[in-house]
């Protein structure tokens, strides 16, 4: 229980270090913000009332009249309340809107590579680490070259050679215009079709992290004594593999995922760039493109808020996984 | 000098029989430059006996158990040698030509081992039922969950385990108890054979007398030998029915711990004796004079005129 | 484990004494200690070292053998040719001579950021462990907390606030470093931690020394190869973090490096246009780059982990005793 209250606590403090970040950079760096974004304002064809005004300087700074702690104040009581404040690029839509509409894309993209990456690297890790010296080794250096491969250069290769040069899989795009998005046969299919290259390009590209923490550690685990002593025991080679051996060598494997997934979420932003997928990674870009400000804030917290619950959930499951945490608490 | 230590010179002690017969057996540690670990190891175990083996650390007693089971690793290679186990229905078997199979049914079953140290011998994210109880699924398939757990059970009762202890973690029971915990699983299958380990070595030497008595206790009981590895003398002269002495790789006397105690013949056996201090005499007599002084000052036991 | 025949009245030399005797004719005596601490030169190390080597060369020298890369022709795009070796861009630029530049800034700002980062977890990992007490907790916490933000997001919010004249390169460097030095960290930390509980360092604090003499003499020749493993990381981290950077084009505004080299592909429709020649070597240029980095750490890895090293001594010399024992039973 211990544990789980320490955890909590942490990932409070983690998303109060982000919203505070949130807070300060656009006041820390150089340029008014708040200016360049109301111009931008009136080109879409928006209105600038005093209103306007008030509330892009209490998320960018520029504000003068409040001290900047009751500026901090109202800061945190908006965005509690869910106002994160009006989208330049996409006038008029809300900022919560916006990334409300692309987030699950991101989401769903993001999740399910990353689980597919890290079964197989795991699998592919533990059977490497378990019988050394058969063909499988030369995975090691092969996932270790492509870990070594920028994300989007990836994506173009897959592009070039699967889209354009086989015509296999769509190279842009999250499904096909022409349909109707909805819970309908046809949609979901093109979505899946369409996520097929992006997300070959983040399991080819984080596959080689996960396979070699795996193998290293099994490489450990088996020369531990309950490893001698369960073949001492006589148990079956495929029992003590993975009951004992991969099952205490995972571990760190699983306490790193915090590192793992910060990659991936990097490594995503830059990927959806490529393939115009409408998850909220190019949302965030679109944004820094437009100086849409209040749309990049928007799109950072959320990111940090996924990120961290993500990695709060991956704790939690660590103290299922390791019952010796439950004792030290 | 080397003892005349054919298999003939030290008869066994009890009457049943040997159980296991280890004859000319070396073990090398293919480093860089090869290391012998085991040289011509010869003896015999008694059913029943509780054989003792003896010597300091770095003299091979470990290579020598795990390489009669076939459990030592790369670099350790048994370069000659034969183990032979006469089974119980009469049948020998042949431990260093077994197939992997039936090595794999033939351990613990006929043969089991105590490690030293049992904190790092238990898989620490398993609960010691589930250890206990795949020792049995993995021999016995036939068993039904109930019967598999009225035999765990039954092993933690006889070594002084409350069978409630079946849910716990290895991180969550006392040295003293993870040791026992051991014990038990060794007798799983009532295996004819144990090699112990230095099992009470890491224990505080009230719970040390604890365990030993079990393990005697045990023995009479369930009719098991013991081949026990330790670098205490004393304790062996204590529980064993023979001890074998072993320096350097090799097996310098193995005699019955009556003999050894009164007359040893190997001075390296007379130095380990000599190296204990006892409860009796003058006060300072250990470190000052020693007990018997007729050894060599440079530790070479290979000359004796 | 296969059957082991008896072996008396075996003839020839057994493979344990073979072995022994390939030992002894090399001449070689026990090794001293200090060498134990340098990685064993095994065919990755050579290949990784090759690798980085060239690749440095290549960037270091390179600029200044090729053309001009900004020069434009009225080429056009055009494919590999014996004037450019690499083909031209979309505005007629060598793709070669802009391949060398752009390494050479790859190369500046990775080791730069990769410094700076390496400093900055060394800082906030050694010393917090080694003070211990409130000071640890803080850093820790601090640590754990930029951990878990993700990175490039942060990055790029930073750069996107940053106008883009001001956006030099110890701009980006700085922002790099800070958002990547974390994991560095508490890997130093967890090592720290586990040396500063060594009797040695005791002895030494007992004995009075001061803070920063017992971190230099005691404790960081202990961490060394655990920090060139992080440097290594480091490095690679902030060439692919730099790459991603200036390929959304908010990189630094005046430098030269392969991710512009792609944004610029990317911009000229360098793939609908089908010109492989053009953002194919910058990303091949980063792999090799990265995998070489690699396989000099799978080097030190071993270092550190011992138990890998002696995994792959033990399948060297089954391979040898099998080769030999082929050998006596075939002659």
């Amino acid at each position: 229980m211990n544990y789980v209250i320490r955890k909590l606590g942490f990932y409070a403090a983690a998303l109060w270090a982000a919203l505070t970040l949130n807070f300060i950079i656009p006041r820390l760096l150089p340029g008014n913000p708040v200016d360049i974004l109301l111009a931008k304002l009136q080109q879409r064809g928006g209105s600038i009332t005093e209103e306007t005004r008030k509330s892009y300087a209490i998320l960018l700074g520029g504000d003068d009249t409040q001290p900047i702690l009751a500026q901090y104040w109202t800061y945190l009581v908006n965005i509690f309340q869910g106002d994160l404040g009006v989208s330049i690029s996409y006038f008029p839509a809300k900022v919560t809107d916006v990334i409300g509409a692309s987030m699950p894309w991101t989401v769903i993209l993001v999740g399910v590579s990353t689980v597919i990456a890290a079964l197989l690297g795991i699998v592919l890790g533990a059977l490497v680490g378990w019988k050394p010296g058969t063909w499988l080794d030369s995975l090691v250096p092969a996932t270790t070259l492509l870990a070594a491969v920028p994300y989007f250069w990836l994506a173009l290769v897959l592009v070039y050679i699967l889209s354009r040069g086989l015509g296999l899989f769509p190279g842009q795009g999250g499904y096909n215009v022409v349909l109707d998005p909805g819970f309908n046969g046809p949609f979901i299919l093109s979505a899946i079709e369409h996520a097929i290259l992006p997300a070959l390009t983040i399991v080819i590209a984080s596959l080689g992290g996960w396979l070699l923490g795996m193998r290293n550690m099994m490489v450990s685990t088996l020369s531990e004594d309950y490893v001698l002593t369960a073949r001492a025991k006589g148990l079956p080679d495929r029992w003590i593999l993975r009951n004992y051996a991969a099952r205490n060598a995972v571990l760190p494997s699983v306490a790193g995922f915090a590192i793992s997934l910060g990659f991936v979420v990097s490594g995503s932003v830059v990927t959806e760039q490529v393939f115009s997928y409408p998850g909220i990674g190019s949302r965030l870009l679109a944004a820094v493109t437009n100086n849409d400000y209040a749309l990049m804030q928007g799109v950072f917290l959320y990111i940090t808020i996924a990120v961290l619950a993500a990695n709060l959930l991956v704790d939690l499951l660590y103290s299922l996984v390791d019952p010796r945490t439950r004792a030290r608490g | 000098m080397s003892a005349d230590l054919s298999l003939e010179h030290a008869p066994v002690v009890t009457s049943r029989g040997p159980v296991l017969t280890v004859r000319n057996l070396s073990v090398v540690y293919e480093t860089e430059h090869p290391v012998p670990a085991v040289r011509n190891a010869n003896f015999q175990l008694g059913r029943g006996e509780i054989l003792g083996l003896a010597g300091e650390s770095g003299c091979g007693k470990t290579t020598l158990a795990y390489a009669i089971n076939r459990l030592h690793q790369p670099p350790a290679r048994i370069s000659a040698g034969q183990v032979t186990f006469h089974d119980r229905d009469g049948q020998d078997i042949d431990l260093l030509a077994l197939e992997d199979e039936a090595l794999r049914r033939f351990r613990w079953s006929k043969l089991s081992m105590v490690f030293q140290g049992a904190m790092n011998a238990l898989n620490p994210v398993r609960t010691i039922g589930d250890q206990l109880d795949d020792t049995l699924r993995a021999h016995h398939q036939s068993l039904r969950k109930a019967a598999r757990q009225d035999r765990c059970a039954e092993v933690l009762t006889l070594v002084g385990v409350d069978p409630k202890r079946v849910r716990s973690y290895p991180h969550e029971l006392s040295g003293g108890m993870r040791q026992r915990v051991m014990i038990a699983m060794a007798m799983l299958l009532e295996p004819q054979v144990m090699i112990m380990d230095e099992p009470t070595t890491a224990l505080d030497v009230v719970v040390q007398r604890d365990i030993l008595r079990e393990i005697v206790r045990l023995k009479e009981e369930l009719n098991f030998a013991v081949i026990f590895i330790t670098h205490d003398l004393p304790l062996l002269l204590e529980i064993s029915d023979r001890i074998a002495v072993m320096l350097r790789g090799e097996i310098v006397e193995l005699d019955t711990a009556e003999a050894l105690y009164r007359s040893a013949a190997h001075p390296y056996t007379r130095k380990l004796l000599a190296s204990f201090p006892s409860l009796s005499g003058g006060r300072g007599a250990f470190i000052r004079s020693g007990e018997d002084s007729d050894f060599d000052r440079d530790n070479n036991f290979e000359e004796q005129p | 484990m296969t059957n082991i025949q008896s072996m008396t009245g075996q003839t020839q030399a057994s493979p344990t004494e073979e072995l022994a005797n390939i030992s002894r004719g090399r001449g070689q005596r026990p090794k001293p200690a200090w060498r134990l601490m340098l990685p064993t030169p095994t065919p990755w190390l050579i290949t990784g070292l090759i690798l980085i080597g060239s690749i440095i060369i290549f960037g270091a020298v390179g600029p200044l053998l090729v053309g001009d890369p900004a020069a434009i022709s009225n080429t056009g795009l055009s494919g590999p040719s014996a004037d450019h070796w690499l083909g031209t861009t979309q505005t007629g630029q060598d793709v070669l001579a802009q391949l060398a530049h752009a390494t050479r800034g790859s190369l500046q700002i990775g080791f730069l950021v990769g410094v700076l980062a390496t400093l900055l977890s060394a800082f906030f990992g050694i010393y917090g462990a080694y003070i211990g007490g409130f000071a640890d907790e803080a850093f820790s916490l601090l640590s754990n907390v930029f951990l878990v933000i993700p990175g490039l997001p942060l990055v790029i919010v930073i750069s996107g606030f940053v106008p883009r004249e001001s956006r030099g390169l110890w701009t980006i460097a700085v922002v790099l470093a800070l958002t990547s030095w974390a994991a560095s960290a508490r890997v130093l930390r967890a090592q720290t931690l586990s040396v500063r509980n060594r009797d040695y360092v005791a002895a030494s604090r007992v004995s009075g020394e001061r803070a920063w003499r017992v971190i230099a003499v005691e404790i960081l020749p202990n961490l060394l190869p655990v920090l060139a493993s992080q440097f290594v990381f480091a490095v690679i981290a902030a060439i692919l973090g730099e790459a991603g950077l200036s390929f959304l084009g908010l990189g630094a505004s005046s430098s030269s490096t392969l991710g512009t080299m792609l944004f610029y592909a990317q911009n000229g429709f360098a793939l609908p246009l089908g010109a492989w020649w053009w953002f194919l070597p910058p990303g091949l240029m980063i792999a090799l780059f990265g995998m070489g980095l690699s396989l000099i750490n799978f080097s030190i890895d071993e270092i550190i982990n011992p138990k890998l090293k002696n995994a792959r001594l033990v399948r060297k010399r089954a391979r040898q005793a099998a080769r030999i024992q082929k050998k006596a039973v075939t002659s």
